[in-house]
Parts: C-alpha cells; structure tokens; sequence
C-alpha cells in the first residue's frame, strides 16, 4: 500500500500557531503462565491453535474464570503509576465484530476499571541540561484479553487485499492485557513527542522493574496508541483528534507524535478538517497512513459480563502488593547515578548498552561503579556487538565480573591478562581461576625473574635508559613495554616501573 | 407397555441394585418406547432431536459391569436421562434446535453432563427446545415441534418442551432442562410432569449455551418430586469452571422430599401471591390451585396473602435484560467456526458470508430478540432500557425479601393456562410471553422454584402446574413441601397423574 504524499508544516510553524494534545494508551501484555480467562499456556512462538481450550476459542457453552495472577499484576501495575485500587469492580463486554476475536466481544473492563486516577512523573532533559519533571495524569488501567491473530495467505503484502483466503490463530486470544490510558497530556508544547517517548519509555522500565512482562516492545508486548490532536494557539477546547496505532518503537512513539502534528497543521493551516481516524505508522517510511475511520458513532453496547464474578480486592492485599513494589526505576536511576559518581554521560551509555541492571549487580558483588562500567561497557559490550548477543547473555555474570575485577586489584591479574581471562570464559574454558589456572595468565611476582628482565631491557635500549637516568621518566613506558613482551604480559606493569625506575636513579 | 417405563428414577435404583434388571434392559425398553411414539416433525410426540442408542447402551452396559462388580457409582447409576439440547455434549451433536449448530459436535461435556456421566446416568438423547431456549411452546425449534403426549394438536411448553415431553410420555424416567424465565417449570405444568429451578449458581452453567447467562438455570425434570431432588443432589454443588456456582453443598433435597412425603406441614406459613392471580389465569386452573392450598392447610400450614407488587413490571424488565443478553452472547455465531455456513454466489465478503449464513440460519424469533438486545444496549438507550431493566429486578428482589419475611415459601399457579394450541399464539409474541409471567420474577430474583402437577383443569382436561418458590439457598423448601403436596394428591387421585393421560399412538418414525 503506498501513501498519497502529504504535505507536511515544518514543527516549528506548527508550534507558532498551534498547542498540541496528547492520549497515550499503552497496552501491556502480561507474562503470566496462562490466559486471563482460562488455563491455557501462554508461550510465545507456538504453533497455531495449539494453545487454546473451548473457553479461549469462545466455543458454545464455555465460560471465562479470572486468573488472579492478572489481577494482581493489574494492582501492582496500578499502584507503580499511583493509582486509586478499585475496592469493587467489574469486566464488561465490549461488543464488536471482529475475525480474530472468537466471541464477537472482548472481555474488557468499561467505567469500572481496576485501577484509576494515577500520575507518571516523567523525567526529561530540560533546557539547562538538568533533569525536568513533566506529570502525566493517568486516566485508567484496566484488564482484559488479547485478540487471535489473523494471517492472510495467497497475496503479494500478506495483507487482506489480493489474499485468496486467511488463517486464524488463537494462541494469542485470551492473554491477558493491561491497558494504561493518560488523560491528554496538555501544555507539552515543543516538548509533546519527547514527552511521549519518555513515557513510554519510563513506563516500560516500570513494567520490566514489576516484573509483570516481557516489556518486548519488538514482540508487541508493550504497543502504544498515540491520540494526537492540535488546538489553535490560545484555545482551549480540544481538537479533532487521530489515533496512531501500534507503534512498536520508542523513537517511532517520537516520531509519530512529530508527524502527526506536523501533518494536522497543515491541513488545519490550509482550512481542512481532520478526520477522526485510526492511523497506522509506517516505521521503515516514517509516515503514517489512514486505517478505518472511526467516528463517535462507534458503539461497544457495553454491559456487565454476566458470567463473572465482580473483582473486590481486599485492603489486605492490596496493602501486601504495595509492599512489593520496586524502586521507581527513575528515582533509582538518579540514586545510584549519585551514588556511583558518574557523569550524565557515563549514566546515559551505560543505559543505553542495556547495562544498567549488569552494573548494579556487579557493583552489588562488591565491584567499585566505575570498574564495573569499564568491563561491561568496554570488553563484554565489544564482543556482544561482534557476536550480535545481548549482553545479559553472554553468559559472563556480574559475580564473574566483579571477580575478575577483584583480581586484578590483588594484581593476580593486570588488565591485559584480564581481557584473556574474559575470552577464556566465553570461550567456556570454566571459571576466571580456572582460565588463569588453564591458561597459566597469573602475573609473575618473582623478582628475580622481574630484575632480570628489567636489566636485559635496560641493556637491549640504552637510549632510553639515558634518557630516564636524565629524569625524563616518561620514557619508561618503552622499557616497560619491552619487560612485558619478555614476559608475555604476565607482569605487574606497575612493579616493572617501580624496578626500572629504581635501577636508573 | 412395558412396564420398567413407567416407574420412577427412585424405584429404578431399586430396581437396578436389587439385581431385578439390567442397566441395558432399562435403556433398551426407553430405547423402544421412543422409537415407538416420537416419531418426527411430521408426527409423534418429537421430544427428542438426537437419540444416542449406540452410546447409551454402551454406558448401560458399563453399569451392569460396575453393578455386577458391587461399585456403582451413584445411586442413580444405571438410571436412563434424557438431556436439552442446549447442553454440550462431547461426541454427540448438540444443536440447540438452531439450523446455526447443526452438525455441531463439541469437543468437550457441559459440567452437568459429566456428573451425570460420572455417576454413571446413560444419556439416551438429546431434547427438542425452541431455539437456543427462546420461546414458551417449543414452536421455535428448527426442527419442528414437540407435542404435548396429553393432547398432540397442543404445545408442550417451552422452552424445554422436549424434556418435559420425554419424561410426561414415559421415554426417559429423567431429564435435564434450563430455564432462564420458566423453560423448566412451563413445559413441566403443561405436561403434567415435575421441574425445578434451583436457586441461581445451584447447578454449573458450564457448557450451557447462554441464552441469558445471568438468568440461566440448568435443573431436573421428572415425574416426582423425590426424583428431582434425587438428580438435583447429583448435579449440584461448585464448579471451579463457572465462577457464578454457588459453593453450597447440594445435600438435604432428598431428605428434604422424603420427609416431606409423610404430610406433616405444621407450622409452615406460605404466601399467596396476590400479583399471581386473577386477570388472565384460566378458571380450571385457580380452582386447581384453590383445592392445593385447602390440602396444604388440611396438612397444616398457614395460608397468608403477599404482595409483590413490582412484579408487574417483571416481564417487561425480564424482556429487556434477556435480549440484551442474547444479542450478545449470539454474536460468535457468525458462520466462521463451526455450525451451518451459507456462501452466496459471486465474490462474497466476509460480512456478506455471515449475513446469508444468520439470515438462513436464525428464526424469528431469535432474530427478534438479537435486535431488541442490540437496540437496547445501544449507547443513548442503554440507560432507558437496559439500566431501568436493571432496576426494576432490584425492585423484585426487594419484594421477594419482603415476602420471604412474611411467609417461608410463597406459592402460585405455574403459568396462566393449560397448554394452548400449536400455532395458536405463534404470530403473538407478546402472548406467548404473558404464559411465563408466574416463572419469570424467580430468575430474576435468582430464587429456586418448583412445578409440580396438581390436577387437570375442567374446561379442557389438561394438566395444571402448582409453582412453589423459597428463598435464595433453600432449595431443601421446595423438595419439601412440594413432596407434602404431591403425597396429598397423589392421595386423592389414588394413582399418578399421569396415569389419567391418553394412550399414546404409535407412530414408528
């Protein structure tokens, strides 16, 4: 399908005469072992139908029971985002036509959600370059099940269009999704698509520090729905608005929000209307193109799912959830960030290798912050680059490497031999002891042999031993070198110095 | 006839674990009896939509085998039962009398039909209904009508007017039916045969196919009270697979009906329902049910008058709720999955597919009630509609209370009349409905009611219905005083009702 060209306002344009208003409805699925409203198993990646039961496919006769695992990770999710705990609420039916949805009607949850009224404190850069708090308002989270999967075959796009007929999978129908809805975010100004990526961003953090997902957003497994409309600059009624769906990345989140208020100030700028609609953004083209128009006419028929019983969590338990409730994730960032004494930079790589968590660990094994940064950020980031693995799974843990690190500081090891010991280790020759024992990488600390190689160094560059008797101790990095290439590396590079130095004084 | 047909599921038992007969024997001679007079839609009773002769006989015989082994596994095992076709049954076609499923074979058992199976109950067919349980006549089957066994040119109630038909007319000493606003307790009244709803979630829903699923109740029907209570018992109690089941035990009805059978009701206050009198009820019905409460206070109850005065606006409130309900619930049936597909000529889509597919597949009366449900759950009348419906069955609950606080069980007629003509109110919805006014207020309430029969009208000769209702959770109330009541008739007429009704023609299908 290609898109029409659209004209597009320059952001800046927009900005002068418009305010933008932002929805973000952000479904997650959760990573319980079964469905929301049966015992079926939930894998990702099986085969077709082959995880479903007369409940899930909707079969005549069948009724849903509610796993309680999802409730309780609704709750946790709720009380993360600072929500009110519904003491009574209810599912409902949401009832549309839909080939995928084997009832005709999602198991949903309507003006009674589980948990309501919350707030985000997202944190972006402000304009000093210091952290800046913008609050986002959250309206809702609310329970209910996934959709199958549709899969049509026989065409060119694998698309509806030119398909000669489609296939559906259930698998996916009943898992259990928690939606969480903002109220329009307001008054983010130039700062709206930033403000959404981080949202976004904070709340996946959220949902990986609860521990109720995957949070894949690659997998669908956290999908943002970006509502965008804009009002004349001054205005304060809310404009039409469109619905961007499935956005599946955090820079797509940005650049969707971007587009789309690019796109509406044109065509409110050139005296058209928007249209109420869904959109679906095109990651590879940066566009978003029209989906089906939705209007308010759209009508649910909502009512109380009869074949459930209402949800009445208790006090008690929701008090016992709290308790376990991480460390907000941004809170705990800035703590260690302190804590650890790194720069805004250092903090910002070592969250952007994907090794924060690694580094808190490892630093939790006993390693100083910055030593720990420098393995997981220099020599395990390189090789998870070259052999294109993630870095939590390069099967070296954060006890390996803070062990690693303790050696050396006990020059067992300098860092040369260090790097050894790391391809030792994943080239699975055992533990850091057993690939110096293997390897034979211990530092040498004998000081005959030290002093012999000093002197042979000494006698093999007398221009350099001149230069250093001189006092031009720098020079000593080449002696140093040559001791080291004699030994093969297995020297304390620092007691070399200290005998070279000794030795020409 | 023969006669193992005509005894009761008790006496059955009996039978069975005195080594008098066989399991096999038993389905065999109900297994003749039908073939002999439940014909088909043309002619015969037409009770039954599927008969498993193959399957029932081959749990017969299992039973035989546990019997001969001393490890029965219920009481009741070896008893034949017949089951409403709204029930799921694994292997065997369910179709809930709708074009839509025909051919329909689930994979899986409703919870009731595998207790049954598990205490060992053959399951010799499954019953004729007006479609997916929408009617008071068993008109609205796809297949045709069942008739009434006391006269066929008359309805047998709906809708589980096959259920009630099959045990009236000896081809099943049991059966299972549901009832959303009286499909149980009508067709029992009509047909001279006993049938209880229990109280809402007594009996799992699971694998009932919904037709109003806050309304819904799977419960027995039979020829006598103890029978009832007998199967209740069995069926009964929590399933983990339907959250609304209650977690009551489902122990005391047959010591409930036993006791009760003795005659002694002293002590006991029951509550006439004023609403439930009068205007519209036939006189030889009122004079049955004048002469059940002079019985009831000859045994020793009080009688005292109660009114429920809301329950005028049950049926408009029931006729609200129910549809919106269905509209819902029959949406999978969109030609997709399983059931009838109609693909039209040319390049159809997949709505023009469903469109054919429920335009041949639907009746009329399921039509009609998708689109009152659709309409009324539709946003700017739900409130008008929907949630004035829902306050209204507010209201009935209140008045039940209020009435349960006067009296421990309150009593009326059934339905408004004996069976009427087939055809006869087929073109007046709003007719048909007025039979269920006396049913409908029980579930809405969720209170347990029974039928049970209490003589013959005198302008036609057909049977009557005498409905007891309890509170919530007391179901043992009903199988008491209803056997008290049965006992003292039974009395009088000297031998079952039943046996005043008409020989059956055969009509070998």
């Amino acid at each position: 399908m290609s898109a029409a060209p659209v004209k597009l306002m320059s952001f800046e344009k927009v900005l002068e005469n418009f305010d933008p208003a932002m929805g973000l409805e952000v479904h997650v699925e959760l990573n319980s072992n079964t469905k929301m409203f049966c015992a079926c198993p939930t894998e990702f990646g099986a085969e077709p139908n082959t995880q479903v039961c007369p409940v899930c496919l909707g079969l005549p006769g069948a009724m849903p029971v509610v796993n309680v695992k999802g409730v309780e990770s609704a709750i946790r999710i709720g009380l993360a985002l600072n929500c009110e705990i519904a003491e009574w609420c209810r599912f409902a039916r949401k009832n549309y036509f839909y080939p995928d949805m084997p009832k005709n009607f999602q198991t949903s949850q309507y003006d009674e959600p589980i948990a309501f009224e919350g707030f985000m404190d997202v944190s972006i850069e402000g304009a000093d370059g210091q952290p800046e708090i913008f609050r986002v308002e959250i309206e809702r989270a609310h329970m209910e099940e996934d959709t199958g999967k549709s899969l049509h075959v026989g065409g060119a796009t694998g698309r509806i269009q030119g398909a000669d007929h489609s296939l559906v999978d259930y698998n996916r129908a009943g898992i259990p999704l928690i939606e969480i809805v903002t109220k329009p975010i307001i008054g983010a100004g130039e700062r709206a698509p930033e403000i959404a990526r981080a949202f976004v961003g904070q709340l996946r953090d959220l949902i990986v520090a609860l521990g109720v997902s995957d949070a894949r957003m690659d997998q669908g497994s956290i999908r943002a729905d970006v509502n965008l409309s804009l009002a004349p600059k001054g205005e304060t009624k809310l404009g039409t608005r469109s619905e961007t769906k499935n956005v599946n990345s955090l820079r797509s989140v940005e650049r969707a929000v971007r587009y789309e208020m690019q796109r509406h100030g044109a065509i409110l700028t050139a005296g058209g209307s928007i249209l109420q609609e869904t959109r679906h953004w095109h990651e590879d083209t940066g566009v978003t193109t029209s989906g089906r128009e939705k209007s308010d006419a759209d009508d649910y028929r909502y009512f109380p799912e009869p074949d459930l019983v209402p949800v009445a969590p208790s006090r008690e338990w929701v008090e016992e959830l709290r308790a376990t409730l991480p460390e907000n994730p941004t809170v705990k960032r800035n703590r260690l960030q302190i804590e650890w004494g790194f720069s805004d930079m250092e903090m910002r790589d070592t969250i952007g290798a994907g090794a924060f968590g690694l580094v808190e660990q490892t630093v939790a094994e006993g390693c100083a912050p910055q030593a720990a940064r420098k393995w997981w950020l220099g020599e395990l980031a390189r090789r998870s680059n070259e052999d294109g693995v993630e870095i939590s799974e390069l099967g070296i843990t954060p006890a390996d490497v803070a062990k690693i690190q303790s050696l050396v500081e006990a020059k067992t090891i300098n860092d040369k031999l260090a790097r050894k010991v790391i391809e030792g280790m994943l080239a699975g020759e055992g533990t850091p002891e057993e690939v110096i024992e293997k390897r034979g990488l211990a530092v040498v600390s004998d000081e005959g042999a030290l002093s012999a190689a000093v002197d042979k160094a000494i006698e093999a560059n007398p221009g350099v031993a001149d230069k250093i008797r001189d006092g031009k101790v720098a020079a000593a990095g080449a002696l140093i070198g040559a001791v080291m290439k004699e030994m093969g590396g297995q020297a304390d590079a620092g007691r070399v110095r200290e005998l070279i130095i000794e030795k020409l004084s | 006839m023969n006669n193992w047909i005509t005894k009761t599921a008790d006496e059955l038992a009996q039978a069975l674990a005195a080594g008098e007969v066989t399991s096999v024997e038993l389905v065999q001679a109900h297994l003749d009896r039908i073939a002999a007079v439940d014909g088909n839609a043309d002619a015969g009773l037409h009770a039954f939509l599927h008969v498993d002769a193959e399957g029932a006989l081959a749990q017969a015989k299992a039973s035989d085998e546990r019997r001969a082994a001393g490890t029965p596994a219920s009481y009741l095992d070896g008893v034949p039962i017949a089951v409403k076709d709204v029930l799921a049954t694994q292997g065997v076609p369910t179709t809930c009398a709708s074009k839509m499923l025909e051919g329909w074979i689930p994979p899986y058992d409703a919870t009731v039909v595998a207790k049954i199976k598990a205490a060992g109950l053959p399951i010799i067919g499954k019953t004729n209904m007006d479609e997916f349980a929408m009617g008071s006549s068993t008109e609205h089957s796809a297949y045709g009508p069942t008739r009434n066994p006391w006269d066929q040119t008359r309805i047998p109630g709906g809708s589980g007017g096959g259920s009630a038909v099959a045990v009236a007319a000896y081809e099943a000493p049991l059966a299972l039916g549901t009832d959303t606003g009286g499909s149980i307790r009508q067709p029992a009244a009509v047909t001279g045969s006993v049938g209880v709803k229990p109280t809402y979630g007594g009996i799992s829903r699971y694998g009932l196919v919904a037709m109003a699923n806050s309304l819904d109740q799977v419960g027995p029907v039979s020829r006598t009270v103890l029978d009832s209570a007998l199967l209740h018992e069995l069926v009964g109690g929590h399933d983990p697979l339907d959250s609304t089941s209650l977690t009551d035990e489902p122990t005391g009805f047959v010591e409930a009906a036993r006791e009760g059978a003795k005659g002694d009701l002293t002590g006991l206050k029951v509550g006439v329902i004023t609403e439930l009198q009068g205007d519209g009820y036939q006189p030889g019905v009122m004079a049955r049910f004048t002469e059940s409460l002079e019985l009831l206070k000859a045994a020793g109850a009080e009688i005292v008058e109660v009114s429920c005065p809301n329950f005028t606006h049950a049926l408009a409130a029931y006729y609200l709720i129910m549809p919106c309900e269905v509209s819902s619930n029959l949406a999978k049936f969109d030609a997709m999955r399983y059931g009838l597909r109609v693909t039209p000529a040319g390049d159809p889509s997949a709505e023009d597919v469903m469109r054919a597919s429920r335009a041949a597949g639907f009746g009329d009366e399921v039509k009609r009630r998708i689109i009152i449900g659709t309409y009324a759950l539709s946003s700017g009348y739900y409130d008008a509609y929907y949630g004035q419906a829902q306050k209204v069955r507010t209201l009935i609950q209140a008045d039940f209370a209020a009435a349960f606080e006067q009296a421990d069980v309150l009593v009326s007629p059934t339905a408004p009349t004996t069976a009427f003509k087939l055809g006869e109110k087929l073109d007046d919805p709003v007719a048909m409905y007025l039979n269920d006014l006396a049913t409908i207020p029980a579930n809405l309430a969720g209170v347990p009611g029974i039928s049970l029969p209490n003589g013959l009208a005198d302008e036609d000769g057909l049977p009557s219905g005498f409905q007891i209702q309890a509170p919530a959770h007391s179901d043992a109330r009903l199988y008491k005083v209803g056997a008290a009541l049965e006992a003292l008739l039974e009395k009088g007429w000297g031998a079952p009702l039943l046996s005043q009704a008409p020989e059956i023609e055969e009509v070998r299908a």
